[in-house]
């Protein structure tokens, strides 16, 4: 019959009505600045930029490269690589960002830099309450305000940042393999030239073969 | 005690009649009507717009409440921690309002611009001189025409309603405009058709005596409740106004543009219809206008079918509560009803709206009339307990009849691609 359908429907809203006030259950939303929900793992807001040791400055993960500064949809990213170098997690000789900006005003959030990045040293925060006061030097974000620990990262994104330690670790155990390998091949390379010279060298020490080396073994000797 | 209780329910009434006395010999004499006007006049700006002002914040709780959430509870007395569970947010919203920026099409017609809120408002205050709010206290009461001037004064509304989305030189405020003409017009046939009932048994146009019709010791045919007897004789408790009351309340929900009939400003169609163009005070006025109208007509749909002022039961602990407090009581309870549709409700289609007042109302209104006719009729021949169900079951079976066509017809949707 007409009339019942909307009988029915106010029945409803009035156990909702009565229910929200005995069943906190029922609450969708909470008051938010005093009770606030974890973010979801999954939950993405503005890009961070990882690093590894004490000094944020000194053990950002990121070589400057630029790519995520030409992938960026938005071009929100300004990037301005060192002069110098110097040695990254393998070891191995690296620029820095001299400058790393991000505009806050533009970024949409896509997280098309940290796809991009090789180096695992973007990632993407879940902190949400970025308002700020200066519309113009506050929305600019500089890489000092940008680090953040690996630390940081493994509490926000616990699965993922496990997913980066370990393509580290890989890598770094891979660098280390080849160096050894690569050491292993010069003192093989090594012995081999001394072999026509010095033929009755049963128990062949690895003889110094670089320059530093040489250098660095010289004033010990 | 009955004398101590009889002096609360007259105490506006004494009050203004003290203070006429009292500024009797200081006021010239073509000033006294103006004063007495305006005595009259200011209870009604004082109470009904702070009504309107808790109203929404009531609301806002109440639509919380229903959508399982907490509601607006932050607002209370600036630079303390006192909140008052939200009640300041309707100060907080005056004072936005005033000082918003008014801002005017470049291509309006500024003039009508401008006088369509006032347009708006006017008559809606109009209708409350003629409303019986308690014993004694009704501002104007016209013995004659009292009905016809509520009505008059209450569809020159659609008129106000028209310059605001004609002049505003907007589409969105346009269409709004010609919905909410197109909307009143149908409603307000059913709407008086309803109020006509209780004017064709009361034999009355004036509001005060409708609601004296309704009092248990006055004599009349056909209502329910014996002479001296504890039952009011409120005409929601004949079939004829137990229907009536409901035809009523949905011609006024869809002449105060209230959902599930607000298709005028439907915010996800047309922005906010014909007040699209007003922003800062002029906004607040169309918003209490709204308000306001539908308070008026609450209080009109009281005043014919719940018994204006008068307690539902004639013993003592009821008939001491004062006559206002039970008007108010009742339009408080009207305005819970209509926020609780409102949290339930959605919006009409325009032809389901159409539809729905021309093919259901109009002919469920016409029947009632008749109804309400044979009542008065058959009063002498046919004893109570048999005419009530055989009145109700002529209103009922044409409402099953004429509410079949307007049922949801549901059928399993086959989703063919999707399964």
């Amino acid at each position: 019959m007409l009339g019942t359908g909307i009988l029915k429907g106010m029945v409803e809203t009035a156990k909702n009505f009565a229910g929200s006030y005995h069943d906190p259950e029922r609450l969708t939303t909470v008051e938010y600045p005093e009770q606030r929900i974890a973010s979801k793992e999954n939950a993405r807001q503005f890009p961070f930029l990882v690093h590894d040791t004490e000094d944020p400055m000194k053990g950002l993960r990121c070589v400057a490269c630029q790519i995520c500064e030409k992938e960026c949809p938005p071009q929100c990213i300004y990037i301005v690589k060192s002069k110098d170098k110097r040695a990254d997690y393998k070891g191995q000789m690296q620029f820095y960002p001299a400058t790393f900006d991000i505009d806050l005003s533009v970024c949409m959030s896509c997280q098309i830099c940290v796809e991009v990045c090789p180096f695992e040293s973007i990632k993407m925060d879940t902190e949400f309450e970025l308002s700020n006061t200066d519309r113009f030097g506050g929305l600019l974000v500089n890489k000092h305000q940008l680090a953040k620990s690996n630390e940081h990262y493994r509490k926000i994104h616990p699965t993922e940042a496990a997913a980066s330690d370990a393509v580290l670790a890989a890598e770094t155990a891979k660098a280390q393999a080849k160096a050894k390998a690569d050491a292993e091949a010069k003192a093989a390379k090594a012995a081999a030239a001394a072999g026509p010279v010095g033929a009755v060298a049963s128990a062949p020490a690895p003889k110094p073969s670089s320059p530093a080396a040489a250098t660095a073994a010289a004033p010990a000797a | 005690m009955a004398d101590f209780f009889q002096a609360i329910d007259q105490f506006p009434v004494t009050l203004k009649h003290w203070l006429m006395t009292q500024l009797g010999g200081v006021l010239p004499e073509w000033a006294e009507p103006l004063v007495s006007a305006a005595l009259s006049i200011t209870p009604i700006l004082a109470v009904f717009p702070l009504m309107f002002a808790l109203t929404t914040v009531i609301e806002r709780k109440g639509l919380g409440r229903i959508q399982n959430r907490i509601g607006p509870n932050r607002v209370g007395i600036p630079l303390t921690n006192i909140r008052l569970a939200g009640f300041g947010q309707f100060i907080a919203d005056g004072i936005k309002s005033l000082i918003k920026e008014d801002v005017v099409p470049r291509a309006a017609d500024k003039v009508v611009h401008f006088l369509a809120p006032i347009a708006l408002l006017i008559p809606v205050l109009l209708t409350y001189s003629v409303l019986p709010f308690g014993r004694n206290m009704v501002p104007l009461d016209l013995p004659q025409t009292g009905l016809l001037f509520f009505f008059a004064v209450g569809a020159s509304t659609e008129l106000s309603v028209f310059m605001a989305g004609w002049s505003s030189r907007n589409k969105y405020s346009l269409l709004g405009a010609m919905r909410a003409i197109a909307q009143m017009v149908s409603y307000e046939i059913p709407l008086i058709l309803s109020a006509l009932t209780v004017v064709m048994m009361a034999g009355t146009l004036s509001l005060s005596g409708i609601v004296e019709r309704q009092m248990w010791h006055v004599a009349m045919p056909g209502i329910p409740g014996d002479q001296d007897g504890l039952l009011a004789r409120w005409f929601l408790f004949t079939p004829w106004g137990l229907v009536g009351f409901f035809l009523f309340l949905t011609a006024a929900a869809a002449e105060a543009n209230r959902t599930p009939f607000d298709l005028p400003e439907a915010e996800s169609e047309i922005i906010a219809g014909y007040f699209t163009e007003y922003s800062g005070f002029k906004f607040a006025i169309f918003f209490l206008a709204e308000y306001l109208g539908l308070f008026a007509m609450c209080g009109l749909g009281i005043t014919l079918f719940l018994g204006g002022w008068l307690p539902p039961v004639n013993f003592a602990p009821f008939t001491w509560i004062p006559s206002w407090c039970w008007f108010l009581g009742k339009l408080s309870a009207l305005i819970v009803l209509f926020i609780w549709l409102r949290g339930t409700l959605p919006r009409l289609r325009t032809d389901q709206l159409m539809g729905f007042a021309w093919k259901f109302l109009l002919p469920m209104t016409l029947i009632n009339l008749v109804v309400a006719a044979l009542w008065h009729l058959l009063a002498n021949s046919i004893p109570l307990v048999a005419r009530w169900p055989l009145c109700f079951a002529m209103l009922a079976v044409p409402y099953w009849l004429l509410g079949r066509g307007f049922e949801a017809k549901f059928t399993k949707r086959e989703y063919r691609f999707a399964n």
